[in-house]
Order: structure tokens, then sequence, then C-alpha cells
């Protein structure tokens, strides 16, 4: 597709790429402090779930009619960024997007870290997570939660390939730097390496593997989050039954996945030094697709809420109305606010800067987390039959918990940074060198052929 | 598509040839909301207590539960009171979320949980529009002195899994036994009206529950589930509850 398959790449040099090498060589002083707070914060969210082991899924705030909570907002919420990457990247490489060479492996890195701190939540949820073995021992096809381990554990093995593959020659290259020095880094990287020499078959097959993978991985990351919303859509609670569910939560998941990318592209840039590589260019690109994806998420959520509340149904106005002006309105107006200043933070081109679109990535994320708890909790609060109202407030443990899966995505991405270059060398080297001749082939042959001397004459 | 017909037909002609169809009417003009059955319902069937504490959570579990309610404006309320099983509904909303089957609908028409199974995921009780499931939040809490009065025939469920009203079902199981120790043939339905009695049945100073089988038609249950007055709650949902109730006006919550 994008790429040349007759030429062996080889073990790629490291040239003029060589800053992208320190992230890796050295540690400073702001990483180490950084890395251990991530680390304690992590560590006081795992004590939280294991003190629920321990004492019972009662620690949290959660009752009788309320019985989702915290932990099912943030398995959508993190799948949901998840979509960010793999996603993404897969589009770009199969539209042939040129400025896509130095996103994809960032994108394609918080998939992976962020799909495996969502899908941990749904096992936190459990009651007995020692038997979460029975959805494998004992299925039952007809469960939406079944259908969901079935595509986000595919989703998961294959964007685990798809972030690895390409990371192959990256790799072996690591694993030249450092063959003599006597590190342990060396071992890993040789094993992780796969013996990558760069060979012509080696070549073929690495693009074999990725151009299937691009194709193969956009359908299954569109069914993960349509999954994940079926399992709302498909019970006949108020404001859950809704057959819009599915390309909503796509949507929505799209959405927040870029706009984390934003915000992890921003961070990296300045934490990183990488301004040469993340330019103003590729903030900008990626903010037209955030925009589209903005008005997409405005016109979902606008075709969810004003049909229910026309169709007037009792018990869904009983939680619509919870929303526009109960419980949850402020938490609602909070997204609906949240989302009209980051349209116009992506529409004025005077904003259009990177801090401007950093801002606009945490309000997405501020936004989205909004948007899963005001459809998951609200529901619950009013049970149809005429019991007491419920409210939830999520206890400390709860929030423990969040924070702690926060920093444990960070850090994840942090020793991601810190093992591996979080720009695709061998791809950028790529673009340099046979992209240019190739675009310029491309667009030739947009243009109308030229027309042969004495031909058009004789018309 | 003409085997899946057939397929269809022949599950369809399996369900209506079911000897034995349990079911439940509840006479709301009867009842006075005394809430003993609760109280047997909990006796019976080994409930934990919650605690004050606990209670305003939303832990406490009520398989049997009276649900009140006021209507009307000031000078002229009136208070209505609902006891509340399970409905046992013959197309369940809540078995076909489960993951792992450990909800499942038996030959009876009786919704069973399977607590050695059950994972936690708190699914069903998610999707069960009348919120007749609970969730065992922590261990169960049995004071010691309680110990000696639990039923044996019963488990004392733990913590993590989802439970709910069975119509007692260790009391059908009793009945049955009985009747095939006299030599009738269980499978032919031949257990006589009132045989087996549910807990909350039995104490109810009204006699407004009724329990018994709906495929027999000679049953009391099946007469007074025919009658005009009887209702079910949330009838337009097509969840088809076997727990009836009889009301000379709409049954209040629905």
């Amino acid at each position: 597709m994008s790429v040349n398959a007759e030429n062996a790449i080889g073990v790629p040099q490291w040239g003029e790429d060589r800053k992208l090498l320190w992230p890796i060589k050295e540690t400073t002083r702001g990483q180490r402090i950084l890395l251990i707070s991530l680390f304690v914060v992590a560590m006081f969210g795992w004590s939280c779930v294991i003190r629920q082991w321990v004492l019972g899924v009662g620690i949290t705030g959660l009752g009788k009619p309320l019985y989702w909570g915290f932990y099912i907002t943030h398995f959508v919420f993190f799948i949901g960024i998840s979509h960010a990457g793999t996603l993404v990247s897969a589009i770009l490489r199969l539209s042939n997007a040129e400025w896509r060479r130095p996103i994809t492996r960032i994108a394609e890195a918080i998939t992976a870290f962020s799909l495996i701190v969502g899908a941990s939540h749904v096992l936190i949820d459990m009651g007995r997570i020692d038997r979460m073995l029975n959805i494998v021992f004992y299925p039952q096809p007809k469960s939406p939660l079944f259908w969901d381990v079935c595509s986000i554990s595919l989703y998961l093995m294959s964007s685990l390939v798809y972030l690895y593959a390409p990371l192959i020659p990256d790799i072996a290259m690591c694993r030249e730097e450092y063959r003599n020095s006597g590190s342990w880094r060396f071992h890993f990287y040789r094993v992780l390496s796969l013996n990558w020499q760069g060979t012509e078959a080696q070549t073929k097959r690495l693009h074999k593997v990725i151009n299937f993978l691009m194709i193969f991985i956009i359908p299954v990351a569109v069914s993960v989050h349509t999954v994940i919303s079926y399992i709302f859509a498909m019970t006949i609670q108020p404001m859950w039954h809704s057959s819009i569910f599915g390309p909503y939560f796509v949507v929505g998941a799209i959405y927040s996945g870029i706009g984390a990318l934003m915000i992890v592209m921003a961070v990296v840039r300045k934490a990183f030094h990488l301004e040469n590589y993340f330019k103003l260019i590729h903030f900008r690109q990626l903010g037209l697709v955030l925009l589209v994806m903005t008005i997409l998420w405005f016109y979902f959520t606008f075709g969810e809420y004003l049909p229910t509340y026309y169709k007037n149904e009792p018990h869904e106005l009983t939680i619509f109305m919870s929303k526009m002006h109960g419980d949850f309105a402020w938490l609602f107006w909070g997204m609906v606010l949240a989302m009209t200043i980051n349209f116009f933070i992506l529409a004025i081109p005077y904003f259009r800067t990177i801090t401007g679109f950093a801002i606009s990535g945490v309000l997405i994320n501020i936004g989205m987390w909004i948007e899963r708890f005001v459809i998951i909790t609200p529901t619950l609060t009013h049970p149809a039959l005429p019991y007491k109202a419920a409210h939830y407030i999520p206890t400390f443990w709860e929030w423990g918990e969040f924070l702690g899966s926060v920093a444990g995505f960070i850090l994840l991405y942090f020793l991601f940074a810190k093992l591996f270059p979080l720009i695709s060398v061998w791809e950028i080297k790529e673009g340099r060198e046979e992209a240019i001749h190739d675009v310029v082939k491309r667009v030739e042959s947009y243009m109308p052929d030229p027309a042969e001397k004495g031909e058009s004459k004789d018309q | 598509m003409k085997a899946l017909t057939k397929f269809w037909n022949k599950l369809q002609k399996q369900r209506k040839s079911r000897p034995m169809v349990w079911g439940m009417v509840i006479d709301l003009d009867k009842c006075t909301g005394c809430a003993a059955c609760v109280q047997a319902c909990r006796s019976e069937n080994n409930i934990p207590f919650a605690g004050e504490e606990q209670m305003d959570l939303g832990r406490g579990i009520f398989w049997m539960e009276i649900l009140a309610s006021a209507e009307g404006r000031e000078d002229e309320t009136s208070y209505k009171v609902n006891p509340l099983p399970c409905m046992q509904c013959d197309n369940p909303p809540c078995i076909k979320y489960c993951p792992t089957r450990a909800t499942e609908t038996n030959r009876e028409g009786v919704n069973g949980q399977v607590y050695a199974r059950c994972i936690g995921c708190r699914y069903c009780t998610v999707a069960c529009p009348y919120t007749r499931r609970f969730f065992n939040w922590h261990d169960a809490n049995i004071p010691k002195e309680m110990e000696p009065l639990l039923n044996p025939d019963v488990t004392v469920r733990y913590r993590g899994v989802v439970e709910k009203c069975n119509f007692c079902y260790q009391r059908i199981r009793e009945g049955k036994w009985n009747a095939k120790l006299n030599g009738r043939e269980i499978e032919k339905g031949e257990i006589s009206d009132g045989e087996i009695q549910m807990a909350c049945e039995q104490t109810c100073p009204s006699n407004a529950i009724v329990f018994g089988n709906l495929q027999d038609i000679h049953s009391k249950v099946h007469k007074l589930a025919k009658k005009k007055r009887t209702k079910t709650i949330f009838g337009e949902i097509g969840a088809q509850p076997k727990t009836f109730y009889l009301d000379e006006e709409d049954v209040h919550v629905s």
C-alpha cells in the first residue's frame, strides 16, 4: 500500500533521528520523580482493588437500583480512549496520509495500554473475580457481555500485534545500539527483535502483516464499541434501550480517543523535545478530524435526546428530566459546555495552536467521561417501580481506583517510552527517502494525461 | 428457514406441554400490608440481615418485599401496598444477559440462580425491570444466635453473587418427592392443588397469596389467573410474568 514491498529496509540507521534515542538512554531527575509518583498512585489504586477483594464490592457507593457505577463508566471510558490509536492509525495508513508517520506509534501505544486498563475495570466490577473463567467454560452466547469478551480480547490481541509489528525494525536498531554495552537491554531487544535483519523476505513479511492488520482492525475496532453500547442498548431500561447507541458510542470513542492522542502528543512533544517531529501541521490535520467528530458527536447527542423528549414515555421522561434539570443537570450541561468550548477552539484559527489543541483534548476527555457517566448512572437511579430515587456517591475507594488506573495508564505509557522509540524511525526514514517520490507520482497520476503532440490538433 | 420454523414449533409445543408451570396470584384487595410474608420469606430462605447503615445504601435483600406508595391529594390520600416477589417471567428479561448461564429458566418456569456459577457482574440485576434481583455486597450477616434457626434446605449465600426469589424451590422439590413416594406420576403433573405452599402463602393471614400449578386447569391459581380483574405488572414489556395480581382498580404500580 503505502510502502514499496520490494525494497529490503535492513536494520535502519539512526542517522539524523538519533535524538529519539535519548529518552531511552538517559533518565532525568524529573522523569525519576514522575516515575516514582506514578508508581505510588498506581499502587494506591491497586490497594483499593485489593481492599475490595477482601471486603466485598460493598466498599463502593453502589446499592440496590444502582448496581453499576464508576467501574463500568471507566470501563467504557478507557476502551473509548483506546479507539484513538489503532483505528486512527489504521485509517491514516490505509488512506496513505503521509503526515501520519510520526503519529502512528504514539496512537497505537495509547490503544494497547488503555485497552488493558479499560478491560480490567470490568473484572474489578465483578463480585467474584476468581470465577471469571466461567465465561470461558460456561459461555452463554446470548449475553452481550459474552460478545464483549470476544470482541475486546480479539481487539486487544490484534492491536498488540499491530503495535509490535512496526516496532520490530526499531527494536533491531536499539539492539545494535546496545550490542557491545553488556547491558540487560541488549538481551531484551535481542529477544524482542526476533532476529530482524531487514532482509527482503523479512521486509516483505512485515509489510504483509501491517497491510493485513490495518484492514482487519478497522471492523474489529468498530465492533468493540458497538458491542459495548449493546450492553446497555439490549436491555429494556429507559434511556438505554436505544438503537442509536451503536454508532453513538463508536463516534464518542473515536472522538475521545483522538482527544487523548492530542494530549499525549502535546505532552510527549514537550517532555522528550520532539518539536521537530510533531509540528503544528500534524496537530492541525488531526484537529480537522477532531472538528468533524465534534460535530458528529453533537448530531448524535441531539438525535439521542430529542426523540426521547418527544416520545414522552413516563419512565424515560423521568430520567431525561433528571439529566436536564435534576440530579445530573450540572454534569449534563457541563458536558455540553465543554464540548461547545471545544468546538470553538477547534474551529477558530486563532485558537488552533498546540496549547489550544491540548486544552481541547482535555476538554473532550472530561466531556466524554461525563457523557459515559450520564448515560450509565441516571437510568439506574430511577427504577421503573415506584421506589425512592437512589443517589450515587462514589466512595473514596472508587475514586482511588480511578486515580490509580489513570496513573497506571500513564505509567505503562511512560515505561513504553523509556524502552522503545516513540516515533517509528524506519517509517520516518521511508517517508524521507521514498514517500516523496511516491506522492509526486501519485499526484501526477490524478492529473489528466498530457496530450500527445499532433493528436489534439487533429480533433 | 423451514428447519428453523420446525424447530421453533417444536420448542413452542414443548413449552405448552409442560406438566407443571408454577405461578402465583396475589389478591391486592385482600392484602392488608402486614408484611408477614416478608418475614416468612426471610426465615425460609436464610436471607441475611443488612443493618441500618447498609439499608440506607440499598443493600437490603428482600426476595419478597412490600412496596408501599401514597396516592392522591392531601385530603383524599389513599395508601397502597403491593407485595413483590420475583415475577418469574415466562419470557424473562434477565436471563439472556447472564454471560455464564448462572441463571436459567427450568422446565417448570421457575427462574433460578446458580450461586456456584455466578460471577457477580450484576448484568441481570441491571436488566431486570422489576428490580427483583439482589446482590450480596458483603459476607452474609447472620448473628450467631440465629445460626441454629437457619433453614437447612437452603444455602446461605456468600459474598459477590446475585440471588433472587425462586418460588421456594426447596418446597416444590419436597412436594414433588412426596408425590413420587406416594406413587403419583409427577411427570404428568399429578400434584394436588395446595399441596405445595410457599412460605409467604403459608403465613399470609388474609389468604391473599395463592400458589399453584398454572397448567392444572382445576387449580385455584389457574382459575384466579383467568379472572377479569387479573393484572400483571408492566404487561406491555412482554415479559409475561407468572406472578399475577388481583385488584378491582388498576394495579397501581404499573
